[in-house]
């Protein structure tokens, strides 16, 4: 690295090959070496950086100028520009404004001043994912050394207790907490699994900071094994996230070479093994102990609690479960000091959320904002307002699970605490924005059929309430819905919350009461008029109405 | 992708398999994996064989195939039924929903004559649903065995298919 002059990084998430990223770094190789620059100028890659609009996307560094969408035959006269004249190709330069808009940071709100800087998002898409000294360059590994050669395993948990750090795969349990219950568990043996199962739908954040920064999930794990004591870890990712895998494969390999990994990290006794292990496509998985069956070569049903796997985890050993987002702000807080990670984002819940937004908005992708900003600022600031001709009607947050939040809770703050008294679910920071001609009941029966799908039907109510729940949602928009069916919904949805054996059974039935809750007089059109008032429902039975 | 199993010398790729994950009861679902990429499903030859090379009494490892269907079937990533030559994921999930996948959806149908889950007469396709796989910010999303397509219209789906004749 150091020999080098300058880096080109080029994207290559799957849109950006589709779009020919490969054929893209083959030129900017051949480009170089026609200039003869091949020796002074690297050519790498990096992930998704969230920048859907301007793909295949180049930044330059050390400059970071960001050029895109950038095709193979412009590979010739980027090079010739930027790296041989030495100035910038201004014909290919992405739109500033935008760019600045992407993954941001909101100014003083509430009268305290969120830095101008990124925590989990900090290195993803300015570092090269797969050169462990780049890391290393951005303070990477600080903290592991920090840790183990200068504070006690409690002093590592005190500081990740005085944080306020909370879970992001979810359930926004305090990740300190979580943290002593697995230090304080009998046993000698014990394990850390970083949650990079993420497959609730519209959810991909996790993606993004694996592919972009996979040496902070590792570094962050060895802290958290340092922390409660384990010596062997695994990461759970999900089957379909090959680049994320490959990644990860290479930084843990990268990092035993290193010494960051396996024996006597930093000269010291603690000695950390670290797994990755690819799941095969079952949704349940991402539920912890399912996760931990799954692991373990089984079918991934999730268990029966108590006990959590706090004490009976992975072979009935105490064992720590955290999102890779969770596990990704640890280095940056053993860094800056607790203090500094309260001073962003509210104080009840501090820190920064990562987002994927979607949906009828002009920018989608993965933001990185402090806690406690409103979904009216996500839409108006980062995704650039609704598309021309949209008014908002609702937001799906959170993957399946989450809320439908209608435009009466457009101001409220985005943090765990606001939403639980809002009666909303922030869930896994998907945020589906839908306007007008989005229509309540397709949406819910799309929803269910995801439940219906996902449920692994070990227990009774959650198997035959989501199918039920979806085909009396699916009644209703083939024109055949009953009143009286309503309130089995509501009844049904009762009985899951109440029966089910894990949080799909339990959130499964969210979106109908949600409906039921701010879009009755819609959903009664369809039963009491028969009619669609968007027109987006067929109103009769047709042939293949529903994916079997 | 998808090879005819009896190409393939399946105790070979078993063997192959079980040596990189090893001999263990938790390497069951990557042994599985690495059969069903090979072969694109799993052939009731390749569950006989992971029984009896994993049989091993000094490991403890004891599985009967009854577990090993049981386990395959499962998971979406393993088939146990021969698929087409090339397999077409359509993701079903709101934002892709949302955003124009249900005509996308419509249109797959029609231009292969296939429901969800079938397999054209001639071994050529096979078209499934799929839960998101996390490229929402370009949905609709269509995967075409390892070829991703996104932003997909109903009006580019002759012109996708048209890459695999
Ligand atoms: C059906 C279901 C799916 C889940 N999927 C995920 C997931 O994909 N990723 C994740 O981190 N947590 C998921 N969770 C939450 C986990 O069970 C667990 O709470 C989480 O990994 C804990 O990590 P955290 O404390 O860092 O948030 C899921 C939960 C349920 C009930
Ligand atoms: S609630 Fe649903 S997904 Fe969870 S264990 Fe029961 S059947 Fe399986
Ligand atoms: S919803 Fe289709 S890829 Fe995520």
């Amino acid at each position: 690295m150091q020999t080098k002059r300058a880096m080109i990084l080029v994207s290559n998430d799957p849109e950006s090959i589709r779009l020919g990223a490969d054929d893209l770094v083959k030129s900017l190789n051949d480009a170089l070496a026609a200039y003869e620059l091949q020796d002074e100028v690297d050519v790498s890659t990096i992930g998704d950086v969230g920048r859907a609009d301007i793909l295949p996307l180049v930044i330059v560094y050390p400059e970071a100028t960001v050029y895109g969408p950038v095709k193979a035959g412009d590979a010739r006269y980027l090079v010739e520009e930027h790296l041989y004249k030495g100035r910038v190709a201004t014909d290919l330069l992405a739109p500033p404004k935008q760019l600045s808009g992407h993954i941001g940071w909101l100014r003083t709100r509430k009268g305290y001043n969120p830095a101008e800087q990124r925590v989990v998002l900090e290195r993803a898409g300015r570092i090269d994912p797969d050169d462990i000294e780049d890391y290393i360059a951005h303070s990477g590994y600080e903290a592991l050394g920090k840790a183990v050669t200068e504070m006690t395993p409690m002093q590592v948990i005190e500081t990740v207790e005085k944080s306020g750090l909370q879970g992001r795969g979810g359930a926004g349990f305090p990740a300190g907490r979580k943290w002593r219950f697995v230090r304080g568990a009998e046993g000698d043996k014990k394990y850390v699994i970083c949650n990079a199962d993420e497959s609730e739908p519209g959810t991909f954040k996790d993606r993004v900071v694996m592919e972009g920064d996979p040496h902070q999930v590792l570094e962050a794990l060895a802290i958290a094994a340092y922390a409660i004591g384990a010596d062997e870890g695994f990461i759970y990712i999900r089957g379909e996230y090959g680049v994320a895998y490959q990644r990860l494969e290479k930084a843990i390999r990268q990092a035993e070479e290193f010494g960051f990994l396996g024996n006597n990290i930093f000269g010291t006794d603690f000695n950390f093994h670290l797994h990755i292990h690819a799941g095969a496509g079952a949704y349940v998985c991402g539920e912890e102990t399912a996760l931990i069956e799954s692991l373990e070569g089984k079918r991934g049903e999730p268990r029966t609690r108590p006990p959590y796997p706090t004490t009976n985890g992975l072979w009935n050993k105490p064992t720590l479960v955290n999102n890779v987002e969770t596990l990704s702000n640890v280095p940056a807080i053993l860094r800056n000091g607790p203090e500094w990670y309260k001073a962003i984002g509210t104080p009840s819940s501090p820190g920064t959320k990562v987002y994927t937004i979607m949906g009828n908005i002009n920018f989608s992708g993965v933001i990185e904002v402090p806690m406690g900003i409103t979904l009216r600022e996500v839409i108006n600031i980062y995704a650039k307002g609704m598309k021309p001709g949209s008014t908002f009607k609702m937001a799906q947050t959170g993957g399946a699970s989450g809320s439908i939040i209608p435009a009466a809770l457009q101001d409220t703050p985005m943090d765990f605490e606001s939403f639980r008294k809002a009666g909303v679910s922030l869930g896994s920071g998907a945020l589906l924005i839908c306007d007008q001609n989005v229509c309540i009941v397709d949406l819910v029966k799309v929803l269910l059929q995801f439940f219906r799908f996902e449920s692994c039907g070990k227990c009774t109510p959650c198997r035959i309430g989501t199918q039920r729940s979806y085909e009396i949602v699916e009644r209703i928009t083939q024109g055949q819905g009953q009143l009286e069916e309503l309130d089995k919904l509501l009844e049904m949805a009762a009985e899951m919350e109440r029966a089910s054996n894990c949080g799909l059974g339990q959130t499964a039935s969210a979106p109908v009461r949600d409906m039921l809750k701010h879009f009755r007089t819609e959903v009664e059109a369809h039963i009491r008029l028969g009619i669609c008032p968007t027109g987006v429902c067929p109103m009769v039975v047709e042939e293949e109405a529903a994916p079997a | 992708m998808t090879a005819p199993s009896t190409e393939r010398d399946i105790p070979a790729l078993v063997r192959a398999a079980i040596e990189k994950h090893g001999a263990k009861r938790d390497a069951l679902i990557p042994i599985l994996s690495e059969v069903n990429l090979a072969l694109g499903y799993i052939p009731g030859e390749a569950f006989k064989e992971v029984r009896k090379q994993l049989h091993d009494p000094t490991e403890g490892v004891f599985v009967a195939e009854s577990q090993l269907h049981a386990l395959a079937s499962f998971y979406d990533m393993l088939a146990t039924k021969p698929r087409g030559e090339h397999v077409i994921k359509f993701c079903e999930n709101a934002p892709c929903h949302v955003v124009g996948g249900k005509a996308v959806w419509d249109t797959l149908r029609e231009k292969l004559s296939l429901k969800n889950g079938e397999t054209t007469p001639d071994g050529k396709w096979t078209l499934v649903t799929t839960s998101c796989i996390g490229l929402c910010s370009v949905g609709p999303v269509v995967l075409v065995d390892e070829d991703l397509y996104g932003n997909v219209t109903p009006e580019q789906i002759g012109d996708i298919l048209g890459r695999y004749e």
